[in-house]
This record gives structure tokens, sequence and C-alpha cells, in this order.
């Protein structure tokens, strides 16, 4: 179990991370989630011990591990360029961690060919790295990371490099591939996708906080604020001011639906409402459809889905919907909110609660 | 169609095969014509075959020479080489000592050749130099223009302190290169300093390195001014390398005919060892 306690890291007048408390389970699978800068990338230097934090104390399975050099720490940490020895066989690669541990020949050979047998590079073993395909190269940098026993395995944008077929085929086996270890994996990406198909835990980071953290469907449906709800969305949530008057939200005087029930003891006010683009839509779909006119900026359409860029009231909105619908740039358009999909922040911009329980992906 | 591409083609090719034709080609041609014939005054040529060549190939003289200019070359490069990745290596990552550092390493590489044979001539006179006053001051006997051991040290003493600065930059350039995550994952395993190098810098810096080796390999060959300043080939012939004897040769001796073919083999060589270096140092690398 790691645990950082109020971990902050300043260098200069510069904070590059505010004083954060996480406690991470082992056997857990941990997103850090948020844009470039975010801080992610140091947050894991200071769970790893390669940074050190400027206050605050880093726990290890309850034991004080702050400014414990990293190569005793047992972690293992796989990068977004793709870090190999360059005139090491891949085999020779793999079983590096494992010389440096003194381990037996005998033991270092079969560990060697399950890990490369787990990451499909077992036809590989005498190349060397600069002859892999990028792919190829971060598999074998992750057998590198699994092949000691790592408590803790921190993997930073492992996929960012890659294109975009070997991503998708990494990212299925990723996974299964932690699945069986009993260590805290962190993972870092930039796309909230990825935290969506790796399940596990959340921790949505904006310049250098914690902002959120939670079951990665939980802090996607409920999060615990509006910049929360924005780093968790791509294409960006659509947001507008709204007001509840009485039993009705009314957006811009002209768009107005009824407030939900478990939502009436809101008092009156001012709010803001957040819908995720895929739930805007030109076709009337969704259980509560309600109209919203907007001028369109642009619509991109590819293949079989279609994002339409478009002016609502004032506000930046985009729709993503499946099917082709093609719009005019400046055309006048009707589109359909799912408010049942929204959320609901108030002036604090704190969630207020969600207007449906169920799954809302 | 396609003939029209091509004659367009031409037209961009031409003035690099202009430059090269008059740059080498053509100068080249005018040596091979020299090296197969026998000139006198009045501009009297009569055909000698490759009977210069064979002349050069036999005679001691020109053994003498190429042995001394495979010593010098192996030697600066024995201490150049290793020297400049161990600067390069002490030298700082960031701040202002780089560029500090930098301005240092690079003045050597700007002051003329003669005028580097020239200081360290005076440098290392005994009487007047501070270096040679000072050796026999600590009580080392050493005189660089009569004793061959000590024009020896002093002519590769001068080429290590002039050439040693561009290995350094090259390495550097190598070194920063890297990527900090390669040290963070070393760190990670538990590489010690040692492993680092063999197994990170090393390897990265291969590429750079074979350049700095290469660059070394052909200018130690060819160099000439400095040696000739500092000792003109002495004492005796002890520091005469092949430069110095070709030109001893050509205007010492106004022998046209052997100097060409002279020139030709010394040509033939560095083109065969540059592209032996080359090969061996680039084998296994692909991509």
């Amino acid at each position: 179990m790691l645990e950082l306690k109020s971990v902050e890291k300043t260098v200069g007048i510069e904070t590059h991370i505010h004083p954060t408390d996480l406690t991470l389970e082992p056997g857990s699978f941990n997103i850090l989630l948020g844009t470039t800068l975010a801080g992610k990338t140091t947050l894991m230097q200071l769970m790893a011990g390669l940074e050190r934090p400027t206050s605050g104390e880093v726990w290890f399975n309850g034991k004080n591990v702050t400014g414990v050099a990293v190569q005793k720490r047992n972690v293992s940490i796989v990068y977004q360029q793709f870090i190999n020895y360059p005139n090491m066989t891949v085999y020779e690669n793999i079983a590096s961690p494992l010389r440096v541990a003194r381990m037996s020949g005998q033991e270092i050979e079969k560990r060697v060919g399950g890990l490369a047998e787990m990451l499909r590079i077992s036809s590989m073993l005498d190349r060397r790295p600069s002859e892999l395909s990028g792919g190829q190269q971060q598999r074998c940098a992750i057998a590198r990371a699994l092949a000691k026993e790592s408590e803790m395995i921190l993997l930073d944008e492992p996929l960012a490099n890659l294109d975009f077929k070997l991503r998708e085929e990494l990212r299925d086996e990723l996974p299964r591939i932690f699945q069986e270890r009993d260590c805290v994996v962190v993972y870092a990406t930039t796309e909230p996708t990825e935290a969506l198909l790796f399940g596990g835990k959340t921790a949505a980071m904006h310049h250098g906080r914690v902002i959120d953290f939670g079951p990665t469907g939980q802090a996607y449906r409920q999060p615990v604020n509006l910049l929360a709800a924005k780093v968790f969305s791509e294409p960006p949530i659509n947001t507008a001011s709204i007001t509840k008057k009485g039993a009705r939200f009314v957006l811009n005087d002209k768009v107005h639906w009824p407030v939900p029930d478990r939502l009436k003891s809101l008092r009156d006010g001012a709010y803001t409402m957040g819908i995720r683009p895929h739930h805007v839509s030109p076709l009337k779909v969704g259980e509560t459809p309600v109209a919203v006119e907007g001028i369109v900026h642009i619509a991109e359409l590819s293949g079989s889905e279609s994002m339409i860029h478009f002016d609502a009231y004032g506000d930046s909105w985009v729709s993503l919907s499946h099917g082709v619908h093609p719009f005019d740039a400046g055309a006048k358009a009707t589109l359909y909110a799912d408010v049942s999909r929204c959320l609901y922040f108030d002036e604090d911009e704190r969630l207020v609660a969600v207007s449906e329980q169920r799954e809302a992906v | 169609m396609n003939k029209t591409v091509n004659q367009k083609g031409w037209l961009f090719v031409a003035p690099v095969v202009l430059l090269v034709a008059f740059n080498a080609l053509i100068p080249l041609m005018t040596v091979v014509n020299y090296s197969v014939q026998e000139t006198f005054g009045d501009n009297l040529f009569f055909w000698a075959g490759l009977r210069w060549f064979v002349d050069i190939l036999a005679s001691p003289r020109f053994h003498d020479s190429l042995v001394r200019q495979l010593i010098f070359t192996f030697s600066i490069l024995l201490i150049e080489v290793p020297l400049g990745v161990a600067v390069a290596l002490a030298m700082p990552r960031k701040g202002i000592g780089v560029s500090v550092c930098l301005v240092f390493m690079a003045m050597p590489l700007l002051i003329p050749w003669n005028v580097v044979g020239s200081m360290w001539n005076i440098f290392a006179l005994p009487d007047i130099g501070f270096l040679g006053w000072a050796l026999n001051a600590i009580g080392i006997d050493y005189n660089f223009t009569q004793d061959p051991v000590d024009a020896w040290f002093t002519l590769i003493f001068m080429d290590v302190w002039h050439w040693t600065s561009l290995v350094v930059l090259l390495a550097y350039a190598g070194l920063v290169a890297i990527p900090d995550d390669y040290y963070q994952a070393a760190k990670i395993d538990g590489a010690r300093p040692w492993a680092v190098f063999r197994y990170i810098q090393l390897p990265k810096m291969r590429r750079v390195l074979t350049i700095a080796v290469l660059l070394r390999f052909m200018d130690s060959f060819n160099i000439y001014t400095e040696p000739f300043v500092l000792t003109g080939g002495g004492p005796g012939n002890s520091t005469t390398l092949l430069s110095i004897d070709l030109v001893k040769i050509a205007l010492g001796q106004f022998d046209l005919g052997p100097a060409a073919a002279m020139s030709l083999i010394y040509f033939l060589v560095i083109l065969l060892s540059s592209w032996i270096f080359y090969t061996l140092m680039m084998r296994g690398e692909e991509s």
C-alpha cells in the first residue's frame, strides 16, 4: 500500500505538486488522468522516490520511505519513450534487472521466457531494440519492468508514442498483464477513454493537484466538481449557466426542462450544467431530448461519426454522434441534449447531484 | 515524359558536379597525369608508366615516413578519444558552467594552425620557452630540437592540446542528447556508474564517436602545418611525417613524378583506412 501524506513539491518559487494525500491499495490499477503539465510525471517520481518531496511523507506498506533511494524501493517504471539498453538483445534487456538481483541462470531463463510469451515478443529475443517496431520496443520495456517482482509499477503514458493500431492492441492486453500482480500499478494518461477502458481507480489531476480520486466509473459519472468533469471529458464537456425556477431548469430563457425528482429540494437560483458531447445529437435520441438551437461553426465527419461544433446561446458546444450528419458552417441547427445525462454544479462549481444513478457511459 | 524529368534533374545536379570537378576531380587528374610521366624543364614530358609507383612503394624512405605517420596517428587517437570522452563526461549538463566550458573547449580549435605550431615551438624551447625551461628546471633533460624522443613528446602533446576539444565537443553533443529517462531507468535498476557508461552512454555516443575518430584519423594523417612549424620534420628525419616528406620531394627536390605518385598512394591509404574504420565501427549498427 502506498500512502502520500501531504506530499508537496516546489522547485524555486514554482509549485509543481500542491500538498497531496493519496492512498493506493496493493493489487489496484490506478490512473492519473490529466493534461500535459498537470503534474502526473512529477507525482510519479515522488511516488517512486526519484524525487524527494519538499514537504510531506511517502509511506509504503506501513514504512516511511520518504527520501529512500529509488533502487532500494523495488519499483519499476515504463516511460513514454521506449527505454531499453541499446546494445543488449531483448533477452538481455529483460534479464538485466534479474542479473542485478543475482538470480540463477536457469531461473532467469524461465522468467524471461514467460514474460516474452505474455508480451508476445518470444520470437524477437535475439534482436536488439533498434531492430524492433515501436510497439515491440515498448513491450520489451514493459517486460523489463515486470521482470523483477516490483511492489509498485509506474507507467508514464506508455502508449502515447505508439501509433493508433499498436496502441489499441497493447491497451487491450495491459489489464490482463497486470491482473495477476499484487503490486500497486499507477498509469498516467492524458486520455479519458484510456482511463475508462482500464477501470480501476482514477485520480483526475489539474495544475499540480489531485482534484478527484475514486473508482473510475464513479469519477466519470460523478466528478466532484466542474474542473474534474472537464479533465475527465474528451471532447471537452459542454457547459452552460442555467437557472432553477421552481420545478424547471431554464437555459437562456428559451430552453427549459423539468427538474428531476431527486433535485426538487434544491433552492432556486443559478447553477451550471454540464453535458458530455455524446449526449448531444442532431437526432432526437435519449430519454429526455431537449431541443437546443445553435449556429454551426464546423461539422467534422469522420467515417461513422459526426462531431459538430456549434454555438449554443453564446457557449461553444460540441455534439458527438453516430452516423453522418453534414451541416454547413454558419447554418442554423437544432440539436438535442439528453438532459437526463446532465451534471449540475452549484455556484462554487461543486457537483450537486447527477440526474440518474445508472451507467452513463 | 520521363526524359524531360531526367534532363531537368541534371540541371539540379550540375552545380555539385562542377564544384566537385573543379575542387577535386580535375586537380586529382593533373596529379595522375604527373605521376605517370617524367618531367623536365621546358615542358618536356616522357612517359614513365608505373615506375614512380614502384619506386615509391619500394623506397625505405617512404616506409619510414609511413610508419612514423601511423605511429603518430594511432598515438593521438589512443590519447584524444578516451581523454575527450572523459572530459565530456566531467562537463556540467546545465547552468552557466556549460557555456563557460564550451567556450574554453572551442578556443584551441579557433587558433590558426601555423600559430599553434609557433606557439608550441616557442613554449617548448629549452632556453626561453616556459615548458622547456620548467622541465629542465625540475631536472629533466629536455630539448626537442635535438632529441627525437623529446620532439615526439612535444608533437603529440601539441596535437592533444589542439584537437582533444573536437572529440570533447562531439562526445558532449552525444551525451546531452540522451534523455534523462535512460538515467532514471538505470538508477531504478540499481546500475553502477560504470554500467551506465558501458550500457547507456557509450552505445548512445557511438555515432558521434565514429565521426570523431574518423575526423581525427583523417586530419592527423593529413597533418602538415603544425609539425612543419614545430620541428620541420627533425631532428634529422625523426618527425618527418608523410605530408612533410611529400612536400620535401615535390618542392624541395622538385621531383614531380615521384611526388605525384606518392600523393596518390597517400590518398589511397587514407581512403582505404577511413573506409575500413567506418565499416568496422558501424558493423552491427542497423537503422
